[in-house]
């Protein structure tokens, strides 16, 4: 049995055809659906086709040489949509960098995350006010830091006090090729000999760069924490239901008290690793193309509509993507380069001489200059590749 | 008055830690081996009884997650101190230390302080097995973002701990293990001076030394030695080599006009390489020779039974102290 076979039980509640099923041996995961009322259901679709809108025309935009990089989660909406309002309000978020849909979630400005990739900053929101903290680039660093992060609300007692004001628990995100990294077993480890409140959320898109998952694991990744003592289980990671469900169960587990659970969602990354990877040297598009017929907006849309939800929703749900991309288009366009004591600036906490005697020349290099850059020779130079 | 008491470097850390874990309940100790042995230095010894185990624990033996979940625990907003067993064994920690802990808050632009404390066993002299003898301070005074200590006697170690635990930056806390045991008058009531100010420890004219650590104890025996000779040195303990106090040094140069800096680890790109450059440029007109570099040789930390020839003695500051002396 490979890593990603079919036989493999996964939590499913919606059919590729946006039939609802109850999940047999996990009732209560029809139980939690079953609370949720149709502006959930709204929002969650909402979300899901905001986020793809965003993330097309941040690929745009990045071909338009606005942006240095773009990293695409397409076909990732319903793991990412799922899970993150399975968070709770107060809970702790510790992301890769592909986690734009769970941003969304908790209220993180999408210019944000295009700053990062433009190269203006690295990140720029402020991770305690979002609870969802700064992207991480070296994979499953982040994964230390949540379990960490944990670690502290234990011994700050801030577990199973049945107080669901007070309690508190923290996921992490990873994916199958971050599983590979030292960094995500010694998590697992801490995380369950502290019984830390913690969610470990792998997205199994199936592709690291060009390696498939068979290349970072021989067993299938849900059982991967089992042998530190962190249970698994296998989730759809195109059910945007079922990502909702199992995330919202696990993380209520851990705030009670529980000790730390991993889910594994089965998904697939539609576009490139980055728009700098070229997928077509090492995909079949058959198989791209067996996972875009399981398009987690597709079957989320086949639900809703079966639900009664009308033509005029999707039609403003289309209008108000197509709004979102012309105001991201436009502030893009007109974002400032960053000041130059961005760089300097929190090196450390106070001023630090190294750093003040550079800062200091850099400044006095720049006004000798009068304006005038010794290389162009006064004409501007456009930042990225020519005129917009 | 103050009150004083004569400790050891290693007893005097303990208690160092203890009065920062006393005055403030989000101090943390944790690392392999530092709860109910206090340690393989026992630099720990009694802070489990004193402060139970939520605050004094055992790690893993993984020394990636130990950096890793300090880093949580800081943006937690707890105080760690974590402990790395030994100078060769913190590697696995390399990426959650330089790349992680130093530039969190810079790239968080401010929204977290690291005020984690990376304790670190260092250098050599005890006769230890291989990876047990290492001097691995220039990889983090080369990083950006984190500051870099050295105690090099009891008074210096009761303080620099405190001063590092209080620093919303993060500290790697280089401990001369060879010295751990070499006592020394604390002052309990007032610290010497600020964290990354350089100390003169013997004044002289003719040439000056500027070394920090376990070389300090070396540095002074050259010193008498070359006294007996009619030499009159130096003795500047620099305390912190990142940042370091080049006015300290300068101040010291401009007067005797002769630097040698040592220190145990090997000279390519080292902490003696940056003092030297620097030196040069600040001191240029004042130099009546070249800065003298003496460490450890340019290769791997050699068999124990080697390690008197690696490590540089009194004799080979002599040597040096000679060689400038001769311009």
């Amino acid at each position: 049995m490979n890593a990603n076979s079919s036989e493999i039980p996964m939590v499913q509640l919606l059919t590729v055809d946006g039939d609802f099923i109850e999940p047999k041996e996990h009732a209560v995961y029809g139980d939690i659906v079953r609370q949720l009322r149709e502006a959930d259901f709204l929002k969650f679709y909402r979300d899901m086709a905001r986020i793809r809108r965003f993330d097309e025309e941040a690929t745009a935009l990045q071909r338009q040489g606005q942006m240095g990089l773009w990293v695409s989660a397409i076909g990732q909406e319903a793991a990412q949509i799922g899970s993150g309002y399975g968070v709770g309000p107060n809970d702790h978020i510790f992301p890769s960098y592909r986690e734009h849909g769970v941003a969304i979630t908790h209220g993180v400005d999408l210019m944000s995350i295009i700053k990062t990739f433009r190269g203006v900053n690295h990140g720029g929101w402020n991770p305690k006010e979002n609870r969802f903290h700064l992207y991480a680039i070296v994979l499953g660093t982040q994964v230390l830091h949540a379990t960490g992060y944990a670690m502290g609300i234990n011994f700050e007692g801030l577990v199973g006090t049945g107080d669901p004001e007070k309690d508190l628990a923290v996921i992490t995100y990873f994916g199958d090729g971050a599983t590979a990294e030292g960094d995500v077993s010694e998590a697992f480890l801490f995380a369950a000999t502290n019984n830390t409140p913690q969610v470990f959320f792998c997205q199994n898109n199936q592709w690291a760069i060009s390696s498939p998952v068979g290349t970072q694991t021989k067993v299938p990744l849900y059982k991967r924490g089992e042998g530190f003592g962190v249970p698994g289980i296998r989730v759809d990671g195109n059910d945007v239901l079922a990502c909702y469900a199992v995330t919202k169960k696990n993380m209520d587990d851990a705030r009670n008290g529980k000790g730390p659970s991993l889910i594994e969602a089965l998904t697939y990354r539609i576009g490139a690793h980055t728009t700098s990877d070229d997928p077509s040297k090492y995909r079949d598009p058959a198989e791209v193309a067996e996972w875009a017929a399981k398009d987690p907006l597709i079957r989320f849309e086949r639900f809703l509509r079966k639900q009664g939800i009308g033509q005029d929703f999707f039609d403003e749900v289309k209008i108000a993507g197509d709004a979102l991309a012309a105001d991201l288009r436009e502030k893009t366009f007109a974002m400032p380069e960053p000041p130059m004591e961005l760089m300097f600036d929190h090196v450390y906490s106070e001023p630090h001489p190294l750093i003040e005697e550079q800062r200091a020349w850099l400044q006095g290099y720049e006004e000798s200059l009068d304006g005038h850059d010794p290389i162009s020779n006064g004409e501007e130079t456009p930042r990225y590749g020519g005129t917009h | 008055m103050s009150n004083f008491a004569e400790l050891s470097i290693a007893k005097a850390i303990n208690a160092g830690i203890r009065k920062s874990m006393q005055d403030n309940s989000k101090v943390l100790v944790f690392g392999e081996d530092v709860a109910q042995l206090g340690g393989v230095f026992r630099v720990t010894e009694g802070l489990l009884d004193e402060f139970g185990s939520k605050r004094v624990f055992n790690s893993p033996i993984a020394e990636s997650g130990i950096i890793g979940t300090a880093i949580g625990l800081a943006m937690r907003g707890f105080r760690p101190i974590a402990e790395i067993q030994f100078d060769g064994f913190i590697y696995p920690a390399f990426d959650q230390i330089v790349s992680q802990l130093a530039k969190l808050t810079n790239r968080s632009e401010g929204y977290f302080d690291m005020p984690v404390v990376v304790r670190v066993p260092y250098g050599g002299g005890i006769g230890a097995v291989e990876h047990h003898s290492e001097s691995p301070e220039a990889y983090f005074a080369h990083t950006a973002g984190l500051r870099v200590v050295s105690p090099s006697n009891a008074n210096d170690a009761y303080w620099m701990i405190q001063q590092a635990i209080e620093s919303r930056d993060p500290v790697l806390f280089f401990e001369p293990k060879r010295r751990y045991w070499q006592k020394g008058q604390v002052n309990l009531d007032h610290a010497p001076m600020s964290l990354h100010t350089a100390a003169t420890v013997r004044q002289g004219s003719d040439v000056t030394i500027a070394t920090y650590g376990p070389m300090v104890v070396t540095a002074l025996q050259a010193a008498e030695n070359a006294a007996a000779e009619g030499i009159n040195i130096e003795v500047i303990d620099i305390r912190s080599m990142s940042p370091i106090d080049f006015g300290h040094i300068v101040e010291s140069v401009k007067r005797t006009g002769r630097l040698i800096v040592t220190h145990e680890a090997s000279t390519f790109v080292s902490i003696s390489s940056e003092i030297a450059a620097k030196i040069a440029e600040l001191c240029f007109y004042h130099l009546e020779a070249p800065v003298i570099r003496v460490g450890g040789f340019d290769v791997p930390y050699p068999a124990a039974k080697l390690e008197e020839l690696f490590l540089p003695d009194a004799d080979r500051l002599m040597e040096a102290v000679d060689r400038v002396l001769a311009y």
